[in-house]
């Protein structure tokens, strides 16, 4: 066991994977010499190689066609994109093409693809570096969609993305890079795709979570304890396919559950998971299932980040309002 | 205020130098005379045989498809006829082990790399079978979205250089798929890795209706190359042999690792653009149809081999009885493939299913079962 951040424990997964699987091939932006920009590749192209680790022209859509045509020829390719806000130049290769490439081959071809990218507000980032574009993934059939919170999933999560044959969407938030160390297996492990967390065990109120808003739903769901609340913390981990079973489990037991996310109220997928609560649990509701989201804007100029993102007092205010409901 | 000062730098000139070294290069003339001796292709006289018998197969194959289409026996179907040469003898200079890497006008090539008949009918109706090519045919669908064939085409043959195998990636798009982003991201990326990758644009003249002089200001598509760093070449796309050499010319640098070659060939389609409603005569002129099918690649081809006495009109009967026999045949086979359920494209989506899949596929089993 060590202690990692989640940049740390990203880094481990990649080499984990390279080491294990020689058609690994890590590739984007700026992610061999220079280790990326957040160093989520350091070390790996000294280590492997530039036939292994190399960089890319300056080309969205190259990348996610550089993808697709390696793994024709049997590679496994974890492409990055630089920041997730600039997927809309590769949303052809990924959602056009990569995801629709197993069922338009009537299973001939796959792309056991894990694209990798960073996204997430709350660090002052230039425009379009942030955005939560997660909801656009999650509705195009064929892909998946992880988002971890921790070092210790992240690593377990993305190995498992690795070695899944189908595209694998791996995002990951920005502020939680480096924002605290937790104690990760060296060996290699995995978990499994489509498996929510509970993150924290209670039984007055579910809180359906990931990304950043699990810490501020943890921390909202702690305050809440002092009033007396015992609330449960689900993170979601995967939000496409999205784990109904825990999360319907956990709504029986409490009866009452809102749905956390950072993205604006139109998007994200906080409207799916309140639809599949509505109709599988409809009877076990004590109130309605409420959601806190950013606003319906544009993605905040940076220095109106505070007062835009959603944090535990406004999970608190929301939790209340379905606690005395 | 205005400088008076004459600049020292013309780049107007520089353009037209650049431009200059793009001519068009044909071996065969309209009337099938070798105007072209020194570049004349190494090809065997049986060769030169198969050649003109898949060209003469692929024009009755339009033309079946266009009727077939016309009787609701085909779905999409995008008119082939007067592209042969750049169709066929383009793939005719590919080893079994190429990628071909079609665009949705590009069935032919993918007939001939290995897609049964049959199949290709299935594509046309919309049958997911159709794009299930047999293991070991190198064949991608054919694409829609233009210019995407252009990027993966850049991944397959980076592919092909580092497993080491001698084999080159083909991709073809159209003059119109000349102005995407795809276009110049796959010919550049191909380029900066120097990866075994050929780009075809078949100029047909027109994307649907809008002229080819409405894509670009560039005197000619295959100067685009330059932007890539890479060769580029303009070839008379009605002329089989210069088709073929420009394509095996481009093969030949590719497996030897000098990288990417862009073609450009010259040609026309005779049809339409496809058989959903578009209608040529609102763009195009009788004059420049008849001027074009003087240009018809297998009139030429077909003087040339009749003056070495290696094609006559028994010959041609035969390839033509071949193609439409089989064509009945492929046809029969598409009818009587099964019809498509619901938990077949499910089946399809992933190596295993997700649980939002395998509820659904429970509830349509159960309606399939009825």
């Amino acid at each position: 066991m060590a202690q990692m951040t989640m940049i740390q424990a990203i880094t481990d997964a990649l080499r984990t994977e390279m080491k294990n699987d020689e058609n690994v091939l890590v590739f984007g932006e700026d992610v061999g010499l220079n280790g990326g920009v957040f160093r989520a590749t350091e070390g790996l192209q000294k280590e492997y190689g530039e036939d292994r680790v190399f960089d890319t022209p300056l080309a969205e859509s190259g990348i996610g066609g550089l993808a697709i045509g390696l793994a024709l020829e049997g590679y496994r390719p974890v492409p990055e994109i630089q920041f997730f806000g600039f997927v809309f130049e590769v949303m052809d290769s990924v959602s056009g093409q990569m995801a629709r490439m197993r069922y338009r081959s009537g299973g001939k071809y796959s792309s056991p693809i894990t694209i990798r990218s960073p996204f997430g507000g709350g660090v002052h980032t230039p425009e379009l570096h942030a955005d939560s574009l997660e909801g656009l993934m999650a509705q195009q059939p064929g892909l998946k969609v992880v988002i971890p919170s921790t070092p210790k999933d992240a690593k377990g999560l993305l190995i498992a993305s690795i070695r899944d044959n189908d595209p694998v969407i791996f995002l990951e938030h920005m502020k939680l890079y480096r924002s605290f160390r937790e104690e990760v297996p060296e060996e290699d492990y995995t978990i499994e795709l489509g498996k929510a967390d509970v993150k924290r065990e209670g039984t007055d109120l579910s809180i359906i979570t990931y990304g950043a808003m699990v810490h501020e739903s943890l921390k909202a769901a702690e305050a809440l304890e002092k009033d007396g609340y015992s609330v449960e913390v689900i993170d979601l981990r995967t939000i496409q396919p999205i784990d109904i079973e825990t999360i319907i489990a956990s709504v029986e037991k409490t009866n009452r559950a809102i749905v956390v996310q950072e993205a604006q109220k139109q998007a994200g997928i906080a409207a799916s998971v309140v639809a599949e609560i509505n109709d599988r649990a409809i009877l076990s509701l004590e109130a309605p299932v409420l959601r806190v989201t950013a606003a319906d804007t544009v993605f905040p100029f940076s220095q109106a980040e505070s007062v835009w993102l959603p944090n535990s007092k406004d999970v608190i205010a929301t939790a209340k309002k379905v606690l005395e409901f | 205020m205005a400088s008076n000062k004459t600049a020292q730098f013309d780049a107007v000139k520089t353009l037209h130098k650049i431009e200059d070294h793009f001519e068009m290069f044909q071996i065969l003339d309209h009337e099938g005379n070798v105007v072209n001796e020194d570049a004349m292709p190494d090809i065997s006289d049986e060769d030169l045989q198969e050649l003109m018998h898949r060209m003469v197969y692929t024009r009755i194959l339009d033309q079946r498809s266009i009727s077939l289409n016309r009787q609701g026996r085909l779905g999409f179907y995008a008119p082939t006829a007067g592209q042969e040469a750049s169709q066929i003898a383009s793939h005719f200079a590919l080893e079994k082990e190429d990628w071909v890497v079609p665009g949705y006008r590009d069935v032919p090539q993918i007939i001939w790399h290995g897609l049964p008949l049959s199949q290709a009918f299935l594509f046309s109706r919309g049958h997911y079978l159709g794009n299930q090519s047999p293991e070991g045919v190198n064949v991608l669908p054919p694409q829609i979205i233009i210019g995407a064939q252009y990027v993966q085409t850049a991944g397959i043959a980076l592919g092909l250089k580092k497993r080491g195998k001698k084999a080159v990636a083909i991709t073809y798009t159209g003059d119109g798929g000349s102005s995407q982003g795809d276009f110049y991201e796959g010919i550049n990326f191909a380029g900066a890795y120097a990866a075994p990758a050929i780009f075809v644009v078949q100029n047909n003249q027109f994307a649907i209706s809008t002229p080819r002089d409405k894509q670009t200001a560039g005197k000619t598509i295959a100067q685009k190359a330059v932007s890539a760093g890479i060769p580029g070449i303009l070839v008379d796309g009605m002329d089989p042999l210069a088709v073929y050499a420009a394509t095996k010319d481009a093969r030949d640098r590719a497996v030897n690792g000098e990288g990417p070659t862009l073609i450009e060939t010259l040609c026309y389609r005779y049809g339409p653009h496809t058989m959903a409603g578009d209608d040529p005569t609102r763009y195009r002129t009788d004059e420049m149809d008849t001027e074009w099918e003087k240009k018809d690649p297998l009139v030429r081809f077909r003087k040339f081999l009749e003056d070495k006495n290696l094609w006559n009109e028994e010959r041609e009967n035969e390839s033509i009885e071949k193609a439409k026999e089989e064509i009945k045949e492929a046809i029969k086979v598409a009818d009587d493939t099964p019809k498509q359920k619901v938990t077949d494209l499910m089946e399809n989506m992933y190596e295993e299913m997700p649980n939002n899949l395998k509820e659904q596929y429970e509830i349509y089993k159960e309606k399939e079962s009825k």
